[in-house]
């Protein structure tokens, strides 16, 4: 098929290095020790743990249930008893300890009760349901739940389905291998997102660098029986991100204010793909997870690793190198250097190497920007990176957003290319996090202020329904007594000069000066009180005038203020 | 142990950068020297160390790595195009002034590197010019061949400064002929007198010729994107050729003006600098655009020999609000407005 390819603005080409882990096939990890696996290994929310230290758990079974929509299961990777559900630190820079159901392995691997769900035959809704149940998440890196994604707009059609095999950080080749030795189930999981989607075409985009995955994945194409495209793309870091893997092959561009779909296109992994079949045609939920393990050690290889394996376990299969100082997770591009060797192999783990100061050396000082613009030119997102730096570490954090910080995806092609060594995407970061910790304050301030506010509101409405109430009743003792005393002084005055009824007011004062004078007395007062009430009608608008004028009008004419219980709308 | 990503760098530094610009500059330096006599390589050191001793005096003073930043290579840059813009036999101390004063003053009372709004090598040649007018206009004349020794001892103040020194670039001659004289014109000057080579200037001619090799060395070395070189050669050529259409008779063809004076140096070298020049790829265009077409207008119309450093001064000037301006649209949001 032919198809005109689009290019994306700058993008670097650091020495890939791929060539090391790919000469051996894909090669099972032996059963670790002991599992550690997070129950948030996804972006969301944080799975509720539904086993307790003690119980014994089978291979597959749920362990963790998904918290919300975009939340996403987990399972036990092996059989085993549950050590522990406790705090345990995670595979991030921050070496935070996050809840983790801990399991020692029984050795005998006992799956549970596994179906094959027929999904053609259940509503959509329920495929995603599935899928969230299985605890598949995108093993591209960024490991967003699945299911969320698979939900066309409903008022743009849903035109091109991506694939996502380009696999561009050096090093990484787990990608690759999986293409090669199971590309059948890649495009029937393919086919699982097709169906749920209905997009026009489906587009496979591989680097060109990877012609065994790009010749495994057409032969499985036709073997399924699929019009599916595969469409080698020019090797270019960051070639496999998302957006720019959507602009090489549609031209589109997703900005980060809208989402792809907004735009009828959907991108997905080639092992999201591949995992999303596994659970759905075998019932089995997302436990392990191809695994790179390459860099400074002596075989380079790609291992399918049980999710919550230490690392340092997988590591030494490899047989790492003496001068081995730590291990980076994912590619040098994007990943980071674990806080710890132990901590677990998760979801998001696509690639382990092994760090060694001569693989990877010490970064040169930092010296000032000279603005010199490279970062500029290789931003594929045609950001300023030395704009945004200057602002950031200022700590100008509303100017970075006026530099579109939000739409820096830290690929880190900025501070590969920065002549100064500047590590520009630690200033990013930095200040996305920041604004972030800054919204939050003003929420929580703007939420405290709400209800404040309220509760002053409710105070003096709850005082003005009082002071009605009293002023009603005044109101009403007042007319009862005049026209008791009325009564009194016609009945007088009728025994006086029957058939005749005088006007009482001509009377009262003669007949019963007290009474009258007390019932003048409680009418001021009323009108008094009325002329004292606090209307608050200096600077109104004509509408809120004309408003008060209204309920002015309907307390006027004796009917139940029930306007004054509501809340003024000026108070929503 | 805390090392962020990307653990894989481009093999880039300043350094770097501030060598290749200096490379690019070496063809023309070797044919001014071949062309105009050697003093130009002492010039060149008297430059280089004044700009390195004012930079560790001021790294010190700031207590800033000494060894980090003396090895940058931006002092030798801002040194050698101070050397290259001044008059060859100027004597020593004019350049050591204008070397500290360049260090000193506009780039590290700013804050050092990356941090000066002005070119260093500009506010140099504009104080000069300013306050040694003489000095700074006094070319040798043509025809004046005095050995490497002579030269020295004039750098050095050790010999008069002899009538035959205080000559005038050909951009000068031919401003003063033009204004002097009655009833000549461009094509006259430029047959009568030697001074005017080929199509702009014996010597001249082929030493800027040389700087735009080296231009286009670094544009092909990625060192300085193609905008200000062009828009600069764009601005400078297209407003000299419409006035040279208008009055051939006043006015020199574009070609002169291109190659003479400082105008292939400013071009590639000067505006192109980063830290006070325009980022963005339209900014660059209207600051090398702008910085052409003044530097015309002042070595034309103003009372300058050459126009370029207060031409590249008045865009720095401008830089950040051309930037602010001309931010380029991002992924993703071209089609909006």
């Amino acid at each position: 098929m032919l198809l005109n390819l689009f290019k994306f603005n700058g993008g670097v080409k650091p020495p890939t290095n791929k060539t090391q882990s790919v000469g051996l096939p894909i090669a099972q990890a032996p059963l670790p020790s002991k599992l550690v696996v997070p129950l948030h290994q996804s972006i969301g929310g944080t799975p509720k743990p539904v086993v307790e230290a003690g119980e014994r758990v089978l291979k597959g079974q749920l362990i963790g249930e998904a918290d919300g929509w975009i939340s996403s299961a987990v399972h036990a990777p092996t059989s085993g008893t549950v050590v522990e559900v406790g705090m345990q630190m995670q595979p991030h820079p921050s070496g935070l300890d996050a809840l983790c159901v801990v399991i020692e392995p029984d050795g005998r691997d006992e799956w549970i009760a596994r179906e094959a769900l027929d999904y053609r035959s259940l509503p959509p809704e329920q495929v995603r349901e599935h899928l969230q149940r299985a605890g598949v998440v995108g093993l591209g890196g960024a490991v967003f739940p699945t299911h969320g994604k698979l939900t066309a707009s409903k008022t743009v059609p849903m035109q091109e389905l991506v694939i996502n095999g380009a696999e561009c950080e050096p090093f990484i080749t787990c990608d690759d291998l999986l293409m090669r030795e199971r590309a059948e189930d890649v495009v029937r999981g393919i086919g699982i997102f097709r169906d749920l989607l209905q997009p026009q075409k489906v587009l496979i985009g591989i680097e060109d660098n990877k012609p065994e995955a790009i010749a495994a994945m057409q032969t499985a194409v036709a073997a399924v029986g699929e019009d599916f495209a595969v469409i080698a793309v020019p090797t270019r870091y960051p070639a496999g991100g998302a957006k720019q893997l959507i602009r090489v092959l549609t031209g589109k561009e997703v900005p980060a204010s809208k989402r792809s779909t907004d735009l009828g296109v959907q991108c997905f992994n080639v092992a999201t793909a591949y995992t999303a079949w596994r659970a759905i045609a075998h019932g089995e939920p997302v436990i392990s997870r191809l695994v790179t393990v390459t860099g400074n050690v002596a075989t380079p290889r790609n291992y399918e690793v049980l999710i919550g394996t230490p690392m340092d376990e997988v590591l030494a299969l490899a047989s790492p190198q003496a001068d081995t100082d730590g291990i980076v997770m994912g590619g040098p591009m994007m990943g980071f250097l674990v806080p710890d060797t132990k901590v677990p192999v998760v979801k998001a783990t696509n690639c382990l190497i092994a760090h060694s100061p001569k693989l990877f050396p010490a970064k040169a000082p930092e010296m000032p920007c000279i603005r010199c613009g490279s970062c500029a030119q290789a931003c594929p997102h045609e950001l300023q990176p030395f704009e945004m730096y200057w602002h950031a570490r200022s700590k100008n954090f509303g100017k970075t957003q006026e530099f579109h910080i939000f739409d820096c995806i830290e690929c880190g092609c900025c501070s590969f290319v920065c002549p100064s060594r500047i590590p520009l995407v630690q200033y990013f970061r930095f200040a996305k996090s920041e604004i972030w910790a800054r919204e939050r304050e003003k929420k929580a301030a703007d939420t405290a202020k709400d209800r404040f506010e309220f509760k002053q509101f409710r105070e003096e409405r709850e005082k003005a329904e009082k002071a009605e109430k009293l002023a009603k009743a005044a109101a009403a003792q007042a007319a009862k007594k005049a026209a008791e005393a009325a009564a009194a002084a016609a009945a007088e005055a009728g025994g006086a000069e029957s058939g005749t009824s005088a006007p009482p007011s001509t009377v009262d004062s003669e007949i019963d000066p007290k009474k009258a004078a007390i019932a003048a007395a409680m009418a001021r007062a009323k009108a008094q009180r009325e002329a004292a009430q606090p209307k608050n009608t200096e600077a109104l608008t004509a509408e809120q005038q004309k408003e008060v004028a209204e309920i002015e009008a309907r307390r006027q004419a004796g009917q139940p203020a029930t306007a004054a219980s509501e809340p003024p709308a000026s108070g929503a | 142990m805390f090392a962020p990503a990307p653990y894989l760098l481009k093999d880039a530094s300043v350094s770097k950068v501030m060598t290749q610009v200096c490379l690019a500059l070496l063809p023309g330096i070797a044919l001014y020297a071949w062309l105009l006599g050697p003093a130009i390589l002492i010039q060149l050191l008297i430059a280089s160390v004044t700009a390195l001793a004012a930079e560790a005096l001021m790294l010190k003073l700031m207590d800033k790595p000494l060894g980090l930043f003396l090895g940058d290579g931006s002092a030798l840059v801002t040194a050698w195009l101070i050397a290259l813009t001044f008059p060859p036999l100027a004597p020593w101390w004019l350049l050591v002034v204008g070397t500290a004063f360049a260090v000193i003053i506009a780039k590290h009372l700013y804050g050092g590197l990356g941090q000066n709004p002005f070119n260093p090598a500009m506010v140099a040649f504009a104080v000069c010019i300013v306050s040694f007018p003489a000095l700074m206009s006094q070319w040798p004349a043509l025809g004046l061949h005095l050995s490497f020794g002579e030269q020295l001892q004039v750098v050095f103040g050790l010999a008069p400064r002899i009538d035959a020194l205080s000559g005038a670039t050909p951009l000068d001659t031919l401003k003063t002929g033009l204004k002097l004289g009655e009833n000549v014109d461009v094509a006259q000057l430029l047959a009568n007198q030697e001074i005017y080579g080929q199509f702009a200037g014996r010597g001249w001619e082929l030493i800027t010729g040389a700087y735009l090799l080296g231009g286009l060395w670094l544009c092909w070395r990625g060192i300085i994107t193609w905008h200000v070189p062009t828009a600069f050669i764009v601005g400078m050529g297209s407003l000299a050729a419409a006035l040279w259409l208008y009055n051939p008779a006043q006015f020199a063809s574009p070609l002169f003006h291109l190659f003479s004076g400082g105008a292939m140096l400013g071009a590639f070298f000067i505006a192109t600098d980063p830290v006070s020049g325009c980022t963005t790829p339209r900014g660059k265009l209207i600051f090398g655009a702008g910085a052409g077409l003044l530097a015309y207008l002042i070595r034309v119309f103003g009372g300058y020999p050459d126009g370029i450093a207060f031409a590249v001064l008045l865009m720095n000037l401008c830089a950040p609000v051309i930037d602010l301006l001309t931010q380029p649209a991002i992924f993703g949001m071209k089609d909006k407005s």
